[in-house]
């Protein structure tokens, strides 16, 4: 065998033997107290960058939703606002409108009755004056016919004392 | 995978065996032009596993090493321990040398009575080599990086990298986002992480290490080495095998939509499968460092060949063209190997639903 003469290619027991010790304690040794730590260090360090960064991103998420939702509420505000406001103004103008809307009616029917009553007084003080111009007439008849219409000035300035009387009466 | 990954794994297996044939040529520079200096043998003796660290030899011929330590065991002498030293220049001890020559050549054999070589009575050598030192080296280094960077993470908790983990959090990050993610999937790579990012780390390593020249826990070939490449792929192999769902074992044993009487052909192509995976993960690890290791030592070898100063810059530039090269082999092939054992895990642990 070509590997089995020289000396190169051939494995020697002891180096062999040598080899399988140092490396097993080797591995044992760097399995035990160096791997382990380095690599749950070296892992543990990638998880806490991955977490600070996925926690970067979602702080800056909740920034932008809380900024969005203030932009909402403020949004809703002035449009309440608007809308109370609108309100107002609504009320303020049916409570004008009603109460223009009353007055009219009320001075309306006031000066209907107002009407009303100067019609019945004038009716009333109408007949009145028609009684008593009937029964001056009467009376100044009946004295006329009293005084057989003596004298014609006397006559005549008894009719004016009359009237005059009457214009006096007249109110 | 994407088809982006594939091209990319295209590449560098390509790459690896561009490689390959120039280990060919390396180890062609037998023929030196003086018999002082043989090419081949410098070549192997850097490459190979050595019971010394070779630093320099002395113009009388005396050499500057670092005798490791030597452990032998076999039935008559028992276990045994003493410092390489003492079988230096060829010398015996206790029975022991270290063969210089032929098939047996850097390995410690028993010696009888009259001084002949007992080619049957073979010890078992578990002594501290060249490769082992690199190795162990190279596993304390990665202890104490990895240690320490676990440590700087209990201190700082989860704040931004700082220090040492600036600098290895991206490499196991990469680790763990383009090569066993995209492979194992996101529920269960957690398993796998920590074998695969040591296998990364163990072969970039000992890769890099193997790329500085000097001071001696540097330089050894480990990667270089089948027995450790093959201790690598082997435990690929066992994640491989244990964590293999039953459809898994299903498609090696009873592969659904192909007759019963073709069973007996298809069982043994598909255990062939499942071994050769591993198999070439051992080999193409081992092909790729060496290799890279016998180009540089064969372009430096060329000085001694020529026995000429004028070639050294040529051979230097050339050496530095190289390691920038290897530089990039060393990171390319700690990303194939645990690629491919990603892969391979990924291909054992799928669920059923076809």
């Amino acid at each position: 065998m070509l590997l089995a003469s020289n000396s190169l290619t051939s494995p020697a027991i002891g180096t062999l033997f040598w080899a399988v010790v140092i490396f097993t304690l080797f591995f044992l040794i760097l399995a035990k107290f160096a791997w382990k730590p380095i690599l749950s260090a070296i892992k543990q360090r990638e998880e806490m960058i991955k977490g600070s960064l996925a926690s970067a991103e979602n702080a800056r998420k909740e920034m932008l939703k809380l900024q969005s939702d203030n932009e909402l509420i403020l949004k809703k505000a002035r449009e309440e606002r608007e809308s109370i406001l609108k309100e107002a103004r609504d009320v303020r103008d049916k409570l004008i409108a009603e109460a223009k809307g009353k007055a009219t009616e009320e001075a309306e029917k006031l000066i209907e009755k107002a009407r009303t009553g100067i019609e019945r007084e004038k009716v009333k003080a109408l007949s009145e004056i028609r009684e008593q111009v009937a029964g001056l007439a009467i009376d100044i008849a009946t004295k006329l016919l009293g005084k057989k219409l003596e004298q014609t000035g006397e006559q005549e300035k008894l009719i004016d004392n009359y009237l005059k009387d009457i214009n006096l009466n007249k109110n | 995978m994407k088809p982006g990954k594939i091209i990319w794994l295209f590449f560098v297996l390509l790459f690896g065996m561009f490689s390959l044939p120039v280990m060919g040529t390396g180890e062609n520079e037998k023929s030196p032009e003086k018999e002082k200096f043989d090419a081949r043998s410098f070549i192997l003796d850097h490459v190979s596993d050595s019971h010394e660290w070779h630093i320099l030899t002395k113009k009388d011929g005396e050499s500057v090493a670092i005798y490791l330590p030597v452990i032998l065991y076999n039935k008559e002498s028992g276990l045994l321990i003493f410092s390489s030293r003492r079988l230096s220049h060829g010398n015996e001890y206790k029975g022991f040398k270290l063969e210089e020559e032929g098939e047996l050549k850097g390995k410690i054999v028993s010696v009888n009575a009259d001084g002949q070589v007992d080619e049957e009575n073979i010890p078992l050598d578990f002594s501290i080599t060249k490769t082992v030192v690199g190795m162990l080296a190279a596993a304390l280094i990665g202890l104490w990086l990895f240690l320490s960077l676990s440590r700087s993470y209990k201190k700082t908790g989860i704040s931004h990298p700082r220090g040492i983990q600036s600098f290895l959090e991206p490499v196991i990050c990469f680790v763990r986002d383009d090569i066993v993610i995209p492979n194992i999937g996101q529920e269960e790579h957690e398993k796998f992480m920590p074998y695969l990012l040591t296998v990364f780390f163990f072969i970039l390593i000992n890769n890099l290490m193997g790329l500085i020249p000097f001071p001696p826990p540097f330089g050894a070939n480990v990667t270089g080495n089948i027995a450790v490449t093959f201790t690598l792929a082997f435990f690929s192999f066992v994640i491989i095998q244990i964590n293999g769902t039953k459809s898994y074992w299903k498609h090696i044993f009873a592969t659904p939509g192909v007759p019963f009487w073709m069973l007996p052909i298809m069982i043994p192509v598909e255990i062939i499968g499942v071994v050769a995976k591993p198999f070439a993960l051992m080999i193409r690890l081992f092909a790729n460092i060496t290799a890279g290791h016998i180009i540089v030592l064969s372009l430096l070898a060329l000085i001694f060949i020529f026995d000429s100063l004028v070639v050294a810059p040529v051979s230097i530039f050339f050496v530095i063209f190289m390691d920038c090269l290897e530089l990039l082999v060393a990171f390319l092939q700690a990303y194939v190997f645990t690629l491919l054992s990603a892969l391979f895990i990924s291909l054992a642990i799928v669920k059923e639903h076809h």
